[in-house]
């Protein structure tokens, strides 16, 4: 196979200085790379600030040594031997890792770092997609408490490795819950599922599989999507290209381009889709525009992977917003599916998803799940069984279930609610511009078409976090949050172009 | 409405074969006779061959119950608690690398997904560089390298005329590999052999190590499982750390805390620099984002109780040298059983110098393949037996079984 391309991968030439060959280890003086040092012939004096705080640490600890008031030091007797003594062991060669450049924060998660070192008490975090509460709290959901003190109170429990594929029911209950429980592709045992690490872990491991298995590396990703998307395909072993999604005139869809750009896709190209509640633009198909891709897409056999992260969660109705994958899956075509249950059952952290493949028949299901697991396996044997118990534990149950779409309704119709409470505010605020995408679009997102100049002084003068691309979460809102909003996009829009 | 098209994209896709070391399991499950005994997958088992989880851990778990904490995404490192409770446990609290924040830790998947994040890491920052694995190895190991693309050789390490370590074959390999190659290195317990260096032995190949500019990269999966104690089990680790070498060190709690299933481990880099540590932090950090996002946090919040109270971890240690305990037991009986019913003369001492959950017994494949068909006793087949699926009750059947298949099959 040919060498994977890596989206901003740094080749750093190994630094491989020579070294005296009778350096005796602990007496060669260790040579610093990469960000400037001061220069071990600036002997420390008790006055040791530098420039750089980490220079500053080095020097700071040698004078701890050296200084004859320290019961530690002799300097003179600091012998190689004991390297407490010494200000770091000292090394035979520098670093390796001296050309390594610092990565960035990630775009997402890197919104929640910011968020948490600014100290304003009017801070709001609308960055990462987890819901919170009217009183802005994290929330676990009371159906997913009792599971779990059920599992944990269950005293014959075991801890055993699960199988590379995961729990067994989790997958079958998973499977149903997206494609229905009276799917033919179910009945026909044309499914294969395996347990993954939330969305992410789904999409990479559906990714590597179709990087080996599948005769077309390239995936068309929608423009935008969500941010971690491109860097797991690319890294899996495809080759990502976008098709034209969203439409910054009517901050709707761009059907006809979307139109366009799969009809010009080579036949057998795969084509990922957010099965509903897009991230991050909110905008989603209607069933007629979703029947007329389904048909484009089998007529050109693509092969469709659908990214369902928002089941239940968009409209509040678990069968409605799996409607989209259903219709593909009833024309008794093939499909990828990567599930997450991070935002409807709130188990972000527990990292619990499932990947399943629809295949032309129940022979080829079995050869490709053997196949899968043969993409898991080097890469982290088998799943965390904490998170798809407590899956198994509420899915298998009906009355566990029926509070579960309860719960999972009132998180949606709070969304909903947030949507119309800052639609209002700004219409209240005659805030200039066309604000009905924001009651329009659909599921945890928005995306409000601020620009990034707009999203940095917002966050700079009133404390809003969120993505650069202008993407706010609406489950960060409250009722007491949304005026800070409004006036901050008020402002935002009339000050700044 | 328009119908798929009829032909399977996934009609090529052959059948693969089933993991050997997970698929033992599989295979005694399926397996109906009463003398059957699983010494497969390196899951530890109580004297009365079922799985156990620790008092500690179903401790740990009921206070977070009580407590009630969220379950927000962890950030893409990991739990803050458990990265430095893991980087405390396997170099010592107050050792001088983590006092000057020299160590990058990531929470990561178990001892695999610790290994894979560091592979990705070598992949990427180090493409000339090829990693050394002992011969033999964990199966996986392999697998993993192979996925991530980083080329691998191996050097001697198990002398099958000895039935115990080719020290001289080690270093002469190591030795002749080019500079800067990563040299993959069992910390305690070594697996699948149960064969582990001297401390003297250790302070060579460190000479070697560091005269090469080779980066040694431990996999510690048997941290207190080995010798019963914690420190100790850390010993080679930290000797090389003290040298002032940077290091790469892969971690898991499945064993020595029995917390297989949550997957839950951690990848170390010991840096001569703390600002190195924080870019090499950050560029695990973007392996690890699009891999998974972000690790799960169920056990990583067991392992941080535990450590972080003094109680429990004074109980984890009892436990675990319990663990530890039942095991030698059972290599002596083995190993007593053996002597006394083998007529050949047979050295079958290794048993009881061989370390960890595991032993390699010298079997080959046709021989291990009769321990299965003959006498229904599950293990891998390269000779690989778990004595952590062992009980004092069976030692009699299995000496039978492996004397049976060493004496009487080629």
């Amino acid at each position: 196979r040919t060498q994977r391309p890596h989206a901003g991968a740094l080749r750093s030439p190994r630094p491989r200085p020579s070294i005296p060959p009778t350096a005796a280890r602990g007496t060669h003086p260790r040579r610093s790379y990469g960000p400037a040092h001061p220069s071990r012939a600036a002997m420390p004096t008790a006055n040791v600030r530098a420039a750089q705080p980490s220079a500053d640490r080095r020097l700071s600890t040698l004078v701890r040594h050296l200084l004859p008031s320290s019961p530690r030091t002799s300097a003179a007797t600091a012998t190689s031997a004991d390297s407490s003594l010494q200000p770091f062991p000292t090394m035979a060669s520098p670093s390796v890792f001296a050309g390594i450049a610092q990565g960035p924060e990630d775009p997402i998660l890197g919104v929640t770092v910011a968020y948490n070192k600014d100290p304003s008490p009017v801070k709001v975090n609308l960055g990462v997609g987890a819901y919170r509460t009217e009183e802005g709290k994290p929330m676990v959901l009371n159906v997913v408490r009792r599971a779990e003190q059920m599992l944990i109170q269950n005293e014959s429990r075991v801890k055993e490795y699960l199988p590379i594929t995961g729990l067994a029911d989790f997958n079958k209950l998973s499977a149903k819950l997206i494609f229905g429980a009276d799917s033919p592709a179910i009945q026909e045992n044309r499914v294969a599922t395996v347990q993954c690490l939330s969305g992410t872990g789904s999409l990479r491991v559906g990714g590597e599989f179709l990087a080996r298995h599948y005769h077309e590396r390239t995936i068309y990703i929608p423009q935008p999507t969500w941010g971690n998307h491109p860097k797991v395909f690319t890294l899996a072993g495809l080759t990502a290209r976008s098709y034209r999604y969203y439409d910054p005139a009517t901050r709707g869809l761009d059907f006809q381009g979307l139109l366009e750009d799969l009809s010009s896709a080579p036949s057998g190209a795969i084509v990922l889709l957010h099965a509903c509640a897009h991230n991050p633009t909110g905008v989603d198909p209607t069933l007629e525009q979703w029947e007329q891709i389904r048909q484009l897409m089998r007529s050109k056999a693509l092969l469709p992977f659908f990214d369902s992260a928002y089941q239940g969660f968009a409209s509040g109705s678990l069968d409605k917003d799996a409607q989209s994958v259903r219709m593909f899956v009833a024309d008794g075509g093939e499909l990828l599916m990567a599930q997450s249950y991070a935002k409807n059952m709130g188990l972000y952290g527990e990292r619990v998803g499932a990947l399943s493949i629809v295949c032309g028949s129940a022979d080829i299901a079995v050869k490709v799940e053997s196949q899968l697991k043969l993409v898991i396996r080097p890469m982290y044997s088998n799943p965390p069984l904490h998170g798809a118990s407590i899956v198994a534990t509420i899915l298998k149950d009906s009355a566990m279930f029926d509070e579960w779409t309860l719960e999972l309704k009132a998180m949606a119709d709070r969304i909903i609610s947030m949507r119309e409470q800052l639609f209002n505010a700004l219409k209240i605020r005659e805030t200039p511009g066309d604000w009905s995408h924001i009651i329009k679009q659909i599921g945890m997102f928005t995306f409000t078409g601020l620009n990034s100049d707009q999203v940095a002084f917002m966050r700079q003068e009133y404390h809003i976090y969120m993505t650069s691309d202008g993407r706010i979460s609406m489950a960060g809102l409250s009722s007491r949050t949304v005026p800070h909003l409004a006036d901050a996009i008020h402002a935002a829009v009339t000050k700044l172009k | 409405m328009a119908l798929a098209v009829d032909a399977s994209r996934f009609e090529g896709v052959p059948m693969a074969p089933p993991d050997p070391i997970l698929g033992v399991s599989e295979a005694f499950k399926a397996d109906t006779s009463d003398l059957k005994l699983n010494l497969g997958v390196g899951a530890y088992r109580t004297e009365e061959l079922q799985p156990a989880v620790l008092n500690v851990v179903k401790k740990a778990e009921k206070l977070m119950l009580e407590k009630g904490e969220n379950k927000e995404y962890l950030p893409i490192e990991g739990f803050a608690a458990f990265n430095k409770a893991t980087a405390d446990l396997l170099l010592g609290a107050d050792n001088p690398v983590i006092k000057q924040g020299r160590v990058a830790t990531l929470q990561s998947l178990s001892g695999t997904g610790s290994l894979r994040l560091a592979a990705a890491f070598i992949q990427r920052y180090f493409p000339d560089a090829k990693v050394l694995i002992s011969s033999p190895t964990w199966g996986n190991h392999k697998n993993i390298f192979n996925d991530a693309r980083v080329p691998w050789s191996e050097y001697r390490y198990y002398d099958p005329k000895t039935v115990g370590l080719d020290f001289e074959g080690m270093i002469a390999d190591i030795q002749a590999a080019p500079e800067g190659s990563f040299v993959l290195l069992h910390g305690c317990a070594h697996n699948p052999t149960g064969i582990d260096p001297t401390p003297e032995q250790w302070e060579k190949l460190a000479d070697v190590i560091e005269e090469k500019k080779h980066m040694p990269f431990f996999d510690v999966a048997y941290q207190g499982f080995a010798s019963g104690s914690l420190d100790e089990d850390a010993s080679s680790v930290r000797l090389f750390v003290k040298r002032g070498l940077e290091v790469f060190v892969a971690q898991s709690y499945s064993k020595n805390l029995g917390l297989y299933a949550e997957r839950i481990g951690a990848i170390n880099v010991i840096c001569s620099a703390p600002e190195v540590a924080d870019r090499v932090k950050s560029q695990l950090k973007r392996l690890a984002r699009p891999m998974y996002s972000n690790p799960p946090i169920h056990g990583a919040k067991i392992v941080a109780n535990v450590v972080g109270d003094p109680t429990m971890f004074g109980e984890w240690k009892e436990e675990m040298e319990q663990m530890a305990g039942r095991i030698k037991n059972v290599r002596q009986k083995l190993y007593d059983s053996l002597t006394e019913k083998d007529q050949s003369g047979k050295d079958w001492s290794f048993i009881l110098s061989q370390i960890g959950m595991f032993s390699f017994t010298g079997l080959n494949r046709p021989q291990s393949d009769n321990m299965t068909d003959k006498w229904h006793i599950y293990m891998t087949k390269d000779g690989r037996i778990s004595l952590a699926g062992l009980n004092l009750a069976k030692c009699e059947y299995l000496a039978d079984a492996i004397i049976d298949s060493f004496h009487n099959v080629n």
